[in-house]
C-alpha cells in the first residue's frame, strides 16, 4: 500500500515537473529576457555583465533548478505589465476568484439537485420536459455569450445590477471580501449567475439520470411491493444514493469552475486570476504566464492524487488487485 | 451493390431511430445548412469580407435589410468596418467549422493512435500515455485549450500571430480533446485484443500493424463517432470563445466569435445586427451538432435497444 | 446555527444602514491607466493628467490653456537667457515638508537625466540655480521667448522624499525599471495619491492643506479610478450610474448618453493629432519581404498610401464625424498652424495606384502595421480601416495591435517599420513638435528621418526672439516636412467627456481633466 501511494506521488510529481520545465523554457528563452531588461544604449558588456548577474550562463540543469526552488517559495518574479511581484498579484486576486467560485458552486447544486429530482421523479410533465429543454440550451450557450445578454438585460434596460467589477470590497487580514457590503453582492450575481449555468445543467442531467436508473433497481420495486409510501422511497432511499456519485462529480467539478470563471470574469471586469491571466496573454506578460501555468498543473494534479488516494482507500478491489498483479498500470 | 447498401442503411435500426424524432431530423438539416453555407460560402456570398480591397468604409454600420434605413445590398446589415454580416456569417462559419473539424481530427488522430498503440503493445507506452490521459482529464478542456494558445501566441514573434492564429487554434483545441479517445479506444482494444480471431490472425503471422488496423479500428469507432460528434460542438464553441476572449481568430479574417467580440462593443449604441446574428448563428450550430451527438449516443447504445 | 445567522444580519444590516458618509466621491473611468506615478518617467497624456492632480508645475494653465501662476507667482526675463522664477511661499508637500527653490532646482536636475522623458521640453535649460528660498534663476543656452510655455508639463518633487527613497533618477520605463515612486507619489498637488494598484484602481483623497483652496474650492474628498478598457462596459457603467465621469465614451453611445436623463456630455477640438509613421531612414524594412531596397524611403510610395487613405470615410464611419481630417501633424490652436498647411492631398485611389506603379510596386509589397488599441479614440478600428484602404492599392498589410504599453516602447526603441501616433502639443507651439518627431534625434522620431536643415532650424526656432523671423522659419520648416510627407496626417480628435449633470468640469484642450476644478452638486 506505500508502494502505491509513493508511486502515485512520484508521477504526480514528475508531472508537476515536466508543466514547470515547460514553463520554464518559456521564461527564460521566450524574448530573451537580457533584452527585455536593458536598453538600446547597452553595450555589449554590460549584457555580457547581466547575463553573469542573472545566472544565465549556469548550466540548464542549475537554472531549472532555481526556478523550481524559487517557485516553491512562492517567487515567481515581476510582472512585466504591472511592475510587481506576480505573487502579490495572485495574493490580490484569489479571493475575487475564490468568492465567486464559491458562489456559483452553491448556486448551481441548489437549484441543480432539486430540479434534477424533480425531472427524474415527474418525466412526463410540462413542467419537466421544459426544463431539460432549456438545460440542453444552457449546455449549447456558451458563457460568454449568456454574460452579455444578462448584462444587457440587468445593467443596461433594467438599470438594477451593477455590469462589471466587485463592488465596494472589505480588507479583512489579507482577503479582501464582497460578502460584507450590498454592492458587493449585488455585483456577484450576474457573474455567478453565468457561471454557474453549465455546471448547473451538468448536475441536473446527472441527477436526472441516476435518479432514472436507481428508480429501476430491484430493492426500490421491492420497497414499492412492501407498500412504502412514495415519497419515502423517493427521499429516503432514492436520493441517498443518487448523491454519493454527485458528490464526487462536484468536487472535480470546482476545477472546471476555476476554468470557466476565466471567461466569466473577462466578461464582468471582475478582478481575479483568470482576469488576470487573460490581460497578461494580451500584454505578453510572461512571468505571469509561467507562474499561472505552474500553478494551475500543481492545483489539478493535486487534485488528481486526492481523488486517487481516496478510491484507493475506499475501494479494497484496488488494494487486493495490488498484490496480485505488480507492474500493471 | 449500392442500391443493396443504400436499401440495407435505409431500413437499418438508425435510420428508423433518426426518422422517429422530428427534433433530430430538424437539427440535421441545420447542420447540413451550415456546411453547406460555409462549403459553398465563395460561391453564396455576396462579398469576401476576409479581402480588405472589397470593403466599403462607408457602407460601414447599415441595419438589416428590412428595416428603414436598410438596402437589399446588404440583407443582414453591415459591421463597423462595412463587411457584409451575411457574407460574414458564412466565411465566420468557414473557419469555425474548419477549426472544429480539424481540431477534432487532431485529438482522434493523436487520441486514437495513441489508444490503440497503448492498448495492443502494452508496456510502458501504454501506462505513460494513460497517466498523461487520466491527469489531462482532469483538466477542463477549455483550459488547457487557453493554456496552450495562450503559451504559443507569447512564443511567436509579432508578425506570424496573425498568420498563424487558426493553426495555432487547431493545435491547442486538439491538444485538449485527445485524452477521451485514447481511454475509449484503449479499452475497447483491450476487449478486441483478447478475443480468438486477432489470436488466429497473429498465428497467421499478419502483421500487427495490420491486425489493429484492419480488426481492431473498425470496432472502435462507434463509441469515437458519438465523442466527435459532441466533441466538434465542443470544439466550435471553444473557438468561440477564446476568439471571444482575444486570443483566437483576429478580427481581419473573424470567425464567428470574433464577430460576437466586434459587434458586442456596438450593442448598446443600437447596433444590435453586429451580434445577435452571429450570436444567434452559433448558438443554432453548437445545438443543432449536439442534438445530433445526444441522438447518436442513444442509437448506438445498445443497452436502450 | 442561529447565532451565526443572527451575526451575519447584524453585520448585514449595519453595513446597509450605515449612514452614507457626506463625502464626495467622484467616480471616473476610462480605457487607459495612467502608466507611472514618476511624473518624468513617461510624457504621455493620461499619465500626465493623473500626475498632474498629485504634483503641480511651477506654471498652470487655465481651461482654455491660458497660463497663471502655480507654483511660481511670477515669472520675468532679467537677461536674454536667464528667467527668473519667484515661488509661492507656504506652499508643503503632501508629508508636509515645505516647497522652496532646492525643490525646484533638484526637479530641473532631475528632468534632464538619461531616463527622464521630460528632456525635450527643457532642451534649451543649461541650468536651474537657486537665488534663494523662493526665487529661482533658469539659464538657458540662447535666448528662449517661450520658456515658460514650455514648463507647464514639468511637474515638481520634493528633494528630500526623492533621496529618502532612492528615485533621484526618473524610473527607466522602456526597460521595465520599477521604482519607489512609480506607485507612490508626494506632491504639493490638490489631492494626494493613497492607492495605486496599476490596471485595477487609483484612488485619491482631498489634501485639506493644498494652497489654492481659497480660489479653487473644489469640493471632491476622493477620486476612484479605475480604467475599463471595454467601450460596452464603460457606457453601461455610467447610463446605470456607477460612474460619474467617463472621458472617453464611446462614439456610437454619445447620442444614448445625451438622450439619458441625468447624464451630459461635452465635447471640443482637442489639441492631439493622429498620423502614421514610416520608416524612411532603414536600407530594408524589417517586417516585410522587399529585399534590398525600403519601399517607404520613395515619396512616391508615402504619397500613394497617403492618397489611398479616405479620412473622410474614417471621419464618418469610425468616429462618427468626431475628428477633423488634417493636412499637418498639429491642430489649430498651436503656433505655428495655417488652414492652408492643414489641407490635404486629394483622397485619390487611381493616382495612387499610378504612383506605386511609377515607384516600381506595381504589385505592391507587404508590411507590418502596429498599432495601440487602448490610447486614442478607435485606435484600432482607424488602423483597420488603413489595412483594408491600403490593401485596395496593393499594398498588404498585417496588422499588430496592442496595449499601449507594448506598443510605445516599440516606437521609443525603433522596433518598428511602421506606426500609428497620436501627438499633443502641451506647449502650443510648434517647436515642441519638431522637436520630438522631426529632429533627427528626435526621442519620439523613430522613422529614421535625418534632414539637415529640419535640425537647423529646430534649433533656430528655439534660440529666436524676433518673434517674426521666428514665425517665417516655422512656416519654412512646415512647408519642408509636408512636402516631404514625412508623416501620414489622419485627423485632429475632437474629444467628448460624458458625465452626471450633478458634476460641473470643465472640458480642457488637452484631455487632461484637473479635478481642482471639479464641483459635485
Amino acid at each position: 500500500m506505500i508502494a502505491y501511494v509513493l508511486q502515485r506521488v512520484v508521477q504526480a510529481a514528475a508531472v508537476v515537473l515536466v508543466v514547470a520545465f515547460v514553463s520554464f523554457v518559456l521564461f527564460n528563452y521566450v524574448g530573451d529576457p537580457v533584452n527585455n531588461m536593458v536598453g538600446q544604449e547597452a553595450t555589449i558588456a554590460d549584457r555580457a555583465a547581466l547575463r553573469e548577474r542573472l545566472g544565465l550562463n549556469d548550466a540548464l540543469v542549475v537554472q531549472f533548478a532555481r526556478f523550481v526552488g524559487n517557485a516553491l517559495r512562492a517567487d515567481f518574479g515581476i510582472s512585466y505589465q504591472l511592475q510587481r511581484p506576480v505573487a502579490t498579484l495572485l495574493a490580490e486576486r484569489l479571493p475575487a476568484t475564490l468568492e465567486l467560485v464559491l458562489v456559483s458552486a452553491v448556486l448551481a447544486l441548489a437549484v441543480g439537485i432539486p430540479c434534477g429530482v424533480y425531472t427524474g421523479l415527474r418525466r412526463e410533465t410540462w413542467a419537466a420536459r421544459m426544463i431539460l429543454t432549456v438545460s440542453l440550451v444552457g449546455v449549447s450557450l456558451p458563457t460568454f455569450v449568456i454574460g452579455i445578454l444578462l448584462i444587457y438585460l440587468f445593467a443596461v434596460i433594467l438599470g438594477v445590477l451593477p455590469s462589471f467589477g466587485r463592488g465596494d470590497v472589505v480588507a479583512v487580514g489579507w482577503w479582501t471580501t464582497g460578502f460584507l457590503t450590498a454592492s458587493g453582492w449585488k455585483a456577484l450575481i450576474l457573474p455567478s449567475v453565468t457561471l454557474c449555468l453549465y455546471q448547473l445543467t451538468l448536475i441536473l442531467r446527472l441527477v436526472r439520470a441516476e435518479m432514472l436508473e436507481v428508480l429501476r433497481t430491484d430493492y426500490i420495486k421491492f420497497a414499492r411491493a412492501r407498500g412504502l409510501p412514495s415519497r419515502v422511497i423517493h427521499f429516503g432511499h432514492a436520493l441517498r444514493n443518487t448523491l454519493v456519485p454527485v458528490i464526487t462529480i462536484t468536487g472535480l467539478q470546482v476545477g472546471s469552475l476555476i476554468a470557466f470563471s476565466i471567461i466569466t470574469e473577462t466578461v464582468f471586469q471582475w478582478p481575479g486570476m483568470g482576469f488576470l491571466f487573460i490581460q497578461a496573454v494580451q500584454f505578453a506578460d510572461i512571468p505571469v504566464i509561467a507562474a499561472y501555468l505552474v500553478l494551475v498543473a500543481f492545483f489539478f494534479v493535486a487534485i488528481n492524487l486526492a481523488v486517487d488516494l481516496l478510491y484507493f482507500a475506499v475501494d479494497p478491489r484496488l488494494r487486493a488487485e495490488r498484490r496480485v498483479a505488480p507492474g500493471g498500470a | 451493390m449500392l442500391a443493396r447498401g443504400l436499401h440495407r442503411a435505409l431500413d437499418s435500426d438508425l435510420y428508423h431511430s433518426f426518422t422517429r424524432s422530428p427534433l433530430t431530423v430538424a437539427a440535421a438539416a441545420v447542420t447540413a445548412l451550415f456546411f453547406g453555407g460555409a462549403a459553398l460560402a465563395p460561391v453564396l456570398a455576396p462579398q469576401d469580407p476576409f479581402d480588405p480591397a472589397t470593403l466599403n468604409l462607408m457602407d460601414a454600420f447599415a441595419p438589416p435589410a428590412w428595416t428603414a434605413k436598410g438596402s437589399a445590398q446588404y440583407l443582414l446589415g453591415t459591421d463597423n468596418q462595412g463587411r457584409d454580416v451575411l457574407s460574414a456569417l458564412l466565411y465566420g462559419s468557414r473557419i469555425s467549422l474548419l477549426v472544429g473539424f480539424a481540431a477534432v481530427g487532431f485529438s482522434i488522430v493523436l487520441g486514437v493512435g495513441l489508444g490503440v498503440l497503448g492498448g495492443y503493445l502494452g508496456g510502458w507506452l501504454e501506462t505513460v500515455a494513460m497517466r498523461l490521459a487520466d491527469v489531462q482529464l482532469t483538466v477542463p478542456g477549455i483550459l488547457v485549450a487557453l493554456m496552450v494558445d495562450g503559451i504559443v501566441r507569447t512564443a511567436l514573434p509579432g508578425g506570424l500571430k496573425e498568420e498563424l492564429a487558426v493553426y495555432v487554434l487547431i493545435f491547442a483545441i486538439g491538444i485538449s480533446g485527445w485524452p477521451q479517445y485514447a481511454r475509449v479506444t484503449r479499452g475497447a482494444t483491450l476487449v478486441e485484443k483478447n478475443k480468438e480471431y486477432v489470436a488466429a490472425a497473429r498465428i497467421i503471422g499478419i502483421h500487427p500493424v495490420a491486425i489493429m488496423v484492419r480488426h481492431v479500428l473498425p470496432n472502435v469507432m462507434g463509441p469515437v463517432l458519438v465523442l466527435a460528434t459532441i466533441g466538434l460542438a465542443l470544439a466550435i464553441i471553444s473557438e468561440a470563445t477564446l476568439s471571444f476572449l482575444g486570443v483566437g481568430v483576429p478580427p481581419t479574417t473573424p470567425s464567428l466569435g470574433t464577430l460576437i467580440r466586434i459587434g458586442n462593443n456596438f450593442l448598446f449604441s443600437g447596433e444590435w445586427w453586429i451580434t445577435l446574428f452571429p450570436s444567434g448563428a452559433l448558438v443554432l450550430l453548437a445545438l443543432s451538432v449536439n442534438l445530433l451527438g445526444d441522438w447518436l449516443r442513444d442509437a448506438l447504445n445498445p443497452k436502450l435497444r | 446555527m442561529r447565532l451565526v445567522l443572527l451575526t451575519v444580519s447584524l453585520v448585514l444590516s449595519a453595513a446597509l444602514a450605515l449612514p452614507a458618509e457626506a463625502k464626495n466621491t467622484l467616480r471616473w473611468a476610462s480605457q487607459g491607466d495612467a502608466l507611472t506615478f514618476d511624473p518624468h518617467a513617461q510624457n504621455e497624456g493620461p499619465t500626465n493628467a493623473a500626475n498632474a492632480q498629485v504634483y503641480e508645475s511651477l506654471i498652470l494653465r487655465k481651461p482654455n490653456m491660458e497660463k497663471e501662476p502655480g507654483l511660481a507667482l511670477s515669472w520675468k526675463l532679467v537677461n536674454p537667457t536667464t528667467w527668473e522664477f519667484k515661488l509661492r511661499k507656504g506652499v508643503k508637500f503632501h508629508d508636509g515638508a515645505d516647497f522652496n527653490a532646492d525643490d525646484v532646482v533638484f526637479s530641473f536636475q532631475r528632468a534632464k537625466a538619461d531616463t527622464s522623458d521630460f528632456k525635450g521640453y527643457i532642451t534649451s535649460v543649461s541650468e536651474a540655480a537657486k537665488v534663494d528660498d523662493h526665487t529661482v534663476h533658469v539659464k538657458t543656452s540662447g535666448p528662449n521667448p517661450i520658456l515658460p510655455d514650455q514648463l507647464t508639463t514639468l511637474l515638481i518633487m520634493d528633494k528630500g522624499w526623492a533621496e529618502k527613497h532612492n528615485v533621484g533618477k526618473p524610473q527607466d520605463y522602456k526597460n521595465k525599471e520599477e521604482t519607489y515612486a512609480v506607485r507612490h507619489a508626494n506632491g504639493t498637488g490638490p489631492f494626494k495619491l493613497t492607492v495605486r494598484e496599476p490596471g485595477v484602481r487609483t484612488v485619491m483623497v482631498k489634501n485639506a492643506a493644498w494652497w489654492g483652496l481659497k480660489t479653487d474650492p473644489h469640493n471632491v474628498d476622493e477620486i476612484v479610478y479605475t480604467p475599463v478598457a471595454n467601450p460596452a462596459t464603460r457606457v453601461a457603467a455610467l447610463l446605470s450610474g456607477e460612474l460619474d465621469f467617463v472621458l472617453d465614451p464611446p462614439f456610437q453611445d454619445i447620442a444614448r448618453i445625451k438622450g439619458t436623463s441625468g447624464l451630459k456630455v461635452v465635447t471640443v477640438n482637442q489639441i492631439r493629432t493622429i498620423f502614421l509613421g514610416m520608416v524612411v531612414g532603414a536600407p530594408e524594412l524589417k517586417t516585410s519581404s522587399v529585399k534590398g531596397k525600403n519601399p517607404f524611403a520613395d515619396k512616391r510610395v508615402r504619397q500613394a498610401m497617403y492618397q489611398a487613405i479616405d479620412v473622410d470615410a474614417i471621419q464618418k464611419k469610425i468616429m462618427r464625424d468626431m475628428s477633423v481630417p488634417a493636412g499637418i501633424i498639429t491642430s489649430a490652436g498651436v503656433h505655428g498652424w495655417t488652414s492652408a498647411l492643414d489641407k490635404r492631398l486629394s483622397h485619390d485611389g487611381a493616382a495612387a495606384k499610378k504612383l506605386l506603379t511609377e515607384a516600381g510596386y506595381p504589385n505592391g509589397f507587404d508590411v507590418r502595421l502596429d498599432c495601440p488599441n487602448d490610447r486614442y479614440n478607435n485606435d484600432e478600428a482607424i488602423c483597420q480601416a488603413v489595412v483594408g484602404m491600403l490593401g485596395k492599392i496593393g499594398i498588404k498589410v498585417s496588422l499588430d495591435a496592442q496595449s499601449k504599453t507594448l506598443h510605445f516602447p516599440k516606437i521609443q526603441k525603433r522596433e518598428t517599420d511602421f506606426y500609428l501616433l497620436g501627438w499633443g502639443v502641451p506647449t502650443l507651439d510648434s517647436h515642441y513638435v519638431f522637436n520630438y518627431l522631426y529632429q533627427s534625434k528626435g526621442s519620439w522620431n523613430a522613422t529614421g528621418y535625418a534632414n539637415g536643415q529640419i535640425d537647423e532650424l529646430t534649433a533656430s526656432i528655439e534660440r529666436e526672439t524676433d518673434l517674426a523671423k521666428r514665425d517665417k522659419m516655422i512656416a519654412q520648416a512646415w512647408q519642408m516636412v509636408r512636402d516631404d510627407i514625412v508623416y501620414i496626417p489622419l485627423h485632429h480628435q475632437v474629444i467628448a467627456w460624458a458625465m452626471k449633470d450633478r458634476l460641473t468640469l470643465p472640458i480642457r484642450l488637452d484631455d487632461s481633466p484637473q479635478f481642482r476644478l471639479a464641483r459635485l452638486k
